[in-house]
């Protein structure tokens, strides 16, 4: 697919390579392969939070006609483990189960229909164990151990921060604000739940085609979960339906696999249903805060001590990683000079919590940003003002005691707020609310860190290869899950080669034929990799020029540029077809590679190795300010944000359609995590199986959004890029809080703001 | 049983069950894959088909009520290489960005453009309200179709605003 334009330049809209394949129709996603004789496989969950197993029937399932297999852990010739940082969780599990949606069987069988039985008369004899569903709970001494082999109980990971001396500090602060919060899971709600398909081939080879965003890491995970040899898999990602983090890691790849090595040579399916979806995906992880932050009077913040308590479910699953970047933006971006900041990632009973865009920074900075307001409320002094006189600068250091090398413009971001109309006639706008109506404002600042943190290597191969017809092939290692960095990579391209996408074709990740980039994750996927693609664009370029030179005897390549398909070499006006170029060349020559390794910061804030690996610190940073005007109804409780500007600095901007598609779908769900996605779990039992009654926003409750961004250049970035994919989920929540807070003078401690939740803090101030 | 409808302009026949989904018929028997599944129980909208016409869910259609009926899907939407206006606008504003949710939204605002022409941005919303979208935050596509709303009434020497 190529885009219908002229040649590709950095930082001009450019209509995205994938958008005519999705609107026609066209484009394969992984769950739309229907090959012929293709098998059907799906999976027994357990039902039940803990209990340990004492017995599969498979039986009566396997009778069933139409069915070719019925497998369980017996059958895992390999570790049997799945997880990234830890792997403590089985393919199919074992002698225990630990959360309602644990795998216990996997049938595969030639239609639905057989299927579905096959899974209904599977049974399984469960000894019930007692169980954990409160995170605090699980802290305490005597409670049910969820991985038994843990040698810290039921934490998985904790961490502590600090600098200065927070607990002295207070008794010099002129205000102190405390308050507890509690924010709720969300669940990512991708519209296309997990699926593909995989067979076992004559020659060996597995191949699966899967909706992941880390098919790498996968065919590592897959291989060792399954006893096969990682040379022997080859995982191919078309464009994703939505991930959001979702994705991140393995959903159906060990069962492809397994099934698939069991039904050799005939493709087989998974595709999950919404419900499956919901009760086995991972979820943004619930949390619990408890901040205290104390002011001098002039406004300088000057001590915060902050917990955050993140229920992580039963297994790993990034929940450390998660954690620990949630404690490494706790205190905001602001230089607070006395801080203690601590965290715990707790397994639970509960489902299973993981990355979702944002990986921990949406809880902190609800909590943190709501205590800026309350200390500023108290002092008398207004939250953008307070904001500003405490903003973190370019060459300071942050509250960790981190010097900030990158390029930090969050006050420029405030600086756009407060000259912005929605700012300046707040007043007047307010005061328009019409009957039984109150209307109010609300900011928040946000930072997000990118990449992987100073340990685990974030590191991007690109690869790009002059075909003989004379077009360029770019391989791109990091999945497109619908953010649309293929096209920017086409762009990035592009503009280095100086060529029309009608010649750019993109080669999605595929382990076989692309290189190992890592994931689309952590706000990294442009940045990582847009670095090494230009390293790769520019070597091509520089071997082109001086092939050419030679080739017509030229005085050096510095006499040749190149052009959409061709080379002219200027002296002479002459100019060569790249095809004709590529004629001379060997195949190695007309291939360029570039590797790209994120920088990372060189101080620590800790000496605890364990949050070191699990990312702590960032070196580079992307910030913003939201703004949210709210309308409460006092009648209903219902809360609607009519209007809502995000002022991000995220470096030089390089689609600027692509980038606002981004702050505008991060607001949009973030807004959702604010007022109504409210997934809820009942004795580790998911209570909302659906979209029936787990709401996500429609298109008629949110407003449109306006994005503005501040363009500085971040020089280690590509063309001055900083991430974006994540911080615009960062802000709503708070921004609306703030707002609703203005407009009735209400504080809520539970997320989110439920019509129902509101109407009682109305009525409770009322009376 | 054997069903008998038009489906993208052409007449077909074709064998199924009675209980089969429409959904499954158009993807699984006749590889028209453009037609998507969210939810299987009429919430997300990414399923949605012309049926004469008018935007229906085909995760909640069984076959036989093809019978006799023409059928869009977004296979059938473009003249040859021509797109739709609306899918144009798709492009051109950044409607798309995964695209789960695309053809299904394409086709509701087809429908919606035919009963209203002059769509404000508040009824487009109401409009598409029923199509879930999880990445755009709905912004682009409510431009998309306003935009598409303006050149086709261009194009119908209808009312330009």
């Amino acid at each position: 697919m190529t885009i219908q334009n002229n040649i590709l330049k950095v930082g001009r809209t450019t209509p995205r390579a994938d958008a005519y394949a999705k609107v026609t129709g066209k484009e394969k996603y992984a769950v739309d392969y229907y090959d012929r004789d293709f098998l059907w496989a799906g999976v027994k969950r357990a039902g039940v939070a803990h209990a340990r197993v004492k017995s599969i029937d498979v039986e009566r399932a396997q009778a069933i006609s139409g069915v070719l297999a019925v497998l369980t852990h017996r059958d895992v010739h390999g570790s049997n483990r799945q997880g990234v940082a830890r792997k403590d969780q089985p393919v199919l599990a074992a002698n225990k189960v630990r959360h309602c949606g644990d795998a216990v069987a996997l049938v595969v069988a030639q239609d639905k229909s057989a299927l579905q039985k096959a899974l209904e008369l599977i049974t399984v004899d469960y000894e019930p164990l007692p169980a954990v569903f409160d995170p605090e709970e699980a802290l305490k001494e005597g409670a049910p151990f969820v991985q038994e082999k843990n040698p810290d109980g039921n934490v998985l990971l904790k961490g502590t921060l600090q600098s200065g001396d927070a607990e002295a500090a207070f008794e010099e602060c002129d205000a102190i604000v405390e308050a507890s919060f509690k924010v709720p899971y969300q669940e990512h709600a991708y519209l296309e739940t997990e699926g593909g398909w995989a067979i076992l081939k004559e020659d060996g080879m597995l191949e699966m085609v899967v909706s992941t965003q880390t098919p790498f890491r996968d065919r590592a995970e897959v291989a060792e979960a399954l006893g096969l040899d990682q040379k022997k898999i080859r995982i191919i990602v078309p464009y994703c339906g939505g991930a959001f983090g979702g994705k991140d890691g393995v959903s159906v790849q060990t069962f492809l696999g397994l099934a698939a090595i069991h039904c050799p040579n005939r493709p087989v399916k998974i595709w999950l249903s919404r419900e499956e979806s919901f009760l086995s995906s991972p979820k943004r992880h619930p949390c619990r805060l408890h901040y205290r932050l104390g002011a001098k009077s002039d406004g300088t913040l000057y001590a915060l001590t902050a917990s955050a308590c993140y229920d992580t479910g039963p297994y790993d699953h990034l929940g450390g990683a998660v954690m620990a970047l949630g404690l490494e933006h706790a205190a905001s971006p602001y230089r607070i000079p006395n801080l203690r900041l601590q965290a715990w990632s707790v397994y639970t009973n509960n489902p299973i919590a993981g990355p979702f865009r944002g990986f921990g920074v949406p809880q902190v900075t609800a909590a943190m940003e709501q205590m800026v307001d309350r200390v500023a409320a108290k002092l008398g002094l207004s939250p953008l003002e307070i904001r500003l006189k405490n903003a973190v600068e370019e060459g300071g250091k942050n509250g960790l005691g981190i010097s900030l090398t990158g390029s930090v413009h969050l006050k420029d971001c405030l600086v756009k707020i407060r000259e912005h109309p929605f700012w300046k006639e707040k007043e007047r706008w307010k005061s328009l609310a019409a009957p039984f109506k109150r209307r109010g404002l609300g900011l928040a600042c946000v930072m997000h860190g990118i990449g992987y943190g100073p340990i685990v290597p974030d590191v991007a191969n690109a690869k790009i290869e002059l075909t003989s017809e004379g077009r360029f092939l770019i391989f791109s290692g990091v999945v497109d899950m619908g953010q649309g960095n293929a096209t920017t990579y086409l762009q990035i391209t592009g503009s280095i080669l100086n060529q029309d996408p009608i010649d750019l074709e993109l080669v999605l990740p595929d382990t076989e034929r692309t290189l190992p980039s890592g994931s689309a994750s952590a706000s990294r996927t442009t940045f990582t990799f847009g670095n090494a693609l230009i390293e790769a664009a520019k070597d091509l370029k520089e071997r082109i020029l001086q092939d050419s030179s030679d080739l017509v005897m030229a005085g050096g390549k510095e006499e040749m540029i190149l052009l959409p398909g061709r080379i002219r070499h200027l002296p002479t006006g002459r100019e060569i077809l790249l095809s004709d170029l590529a004629k001379t060349l060997d195949d190695s020559e007309k291939v360029a590679t570039g590797y790209f390794s994120a920088p990372v910061a060189k101080e620590f804030p800790t000496e605890d190795h364990a949050l070191r690996l699990h990312g702590i610190p960032h070196a580079i940073f992307s910030y913003g300010a939201h703004l949210a005007c709210v309308e409460v109804d006092e009648l209903t409780g219902e809360v609607e944000v009519k209007r809502y500007l995000a002022v991000s600095d995220c470096g030089k901007v390089i689609n600027p359609q692509i980038f606002e598609q981004q702050i505008q779908g991060g607001i949009a769900q973030g807004l959702g995590y604010a007022l109504c996605e409210d997934f809820i779990v009942q004795n580790g039992e998911v209570q909302t199986k659906n979209l029936t009654t787990y709401t996500i926003p429609t298109a008629l409750d949110v407003p449109d959004f306006e994005s503005i961004a501040v363009e500085f250049e971040e020089p280690s970035g590509p063309f001055g890029l900083k991430g974006a994919g994540e911080i615009a989920i960062d802000g709503p929540l708070p921004a609306i809080a703030n707002a609703v807070a203005d407009a009735c003078g209400i504080r809520l401690s539970r997320f989110p703001l439920t019509p129902e939740r509101v109407l009682k803090a109305l009525t409770e101030k009322g009376s | 049983m054997k069903i008998f409808f038009t489906l993208n302009g052409k007449e077909i026949e074709i064998e199924t069950p009675p209980d089969r989904r429409v959904v499954d018929l158009l993807r699984e028997d006749l590889n028209l894959t453009g037609t998507k599944e969210g939810c299987g129980e009429g919430e997300c909208g990414v399923c949605t088909i012309l049926v004469d016409g008018e935007s229906r869910l085909s995760c909640l259609m069984l076959s036989p009520q093809l019978e006799g009926r023409k059928v869009t899907t977004i296979e059938g939407l473009a003249s040859g290489e021509k797109l739709h206006p609306v899918q144009e606008a798709f492009v051109e504003f950044g409607a798309v960005q995964c695209g789960f949710c695309t053809p299904g939204m394409i086709l509701r605002a087809v429908d919606l453009l035919q009963k209203n022409p002059n769509p404000t941005r508040l009824e487009i919303r109401g409009g598409i309200s029923g199509n879930l979208c999880r990445c755009t935050g709905y912004q682009k596509i409510v431009d998309a179709v306003a935009a598409a709303a303006r050149k086709m009434n261009q194009e119908n020497g209808g009312l330009i605003y």
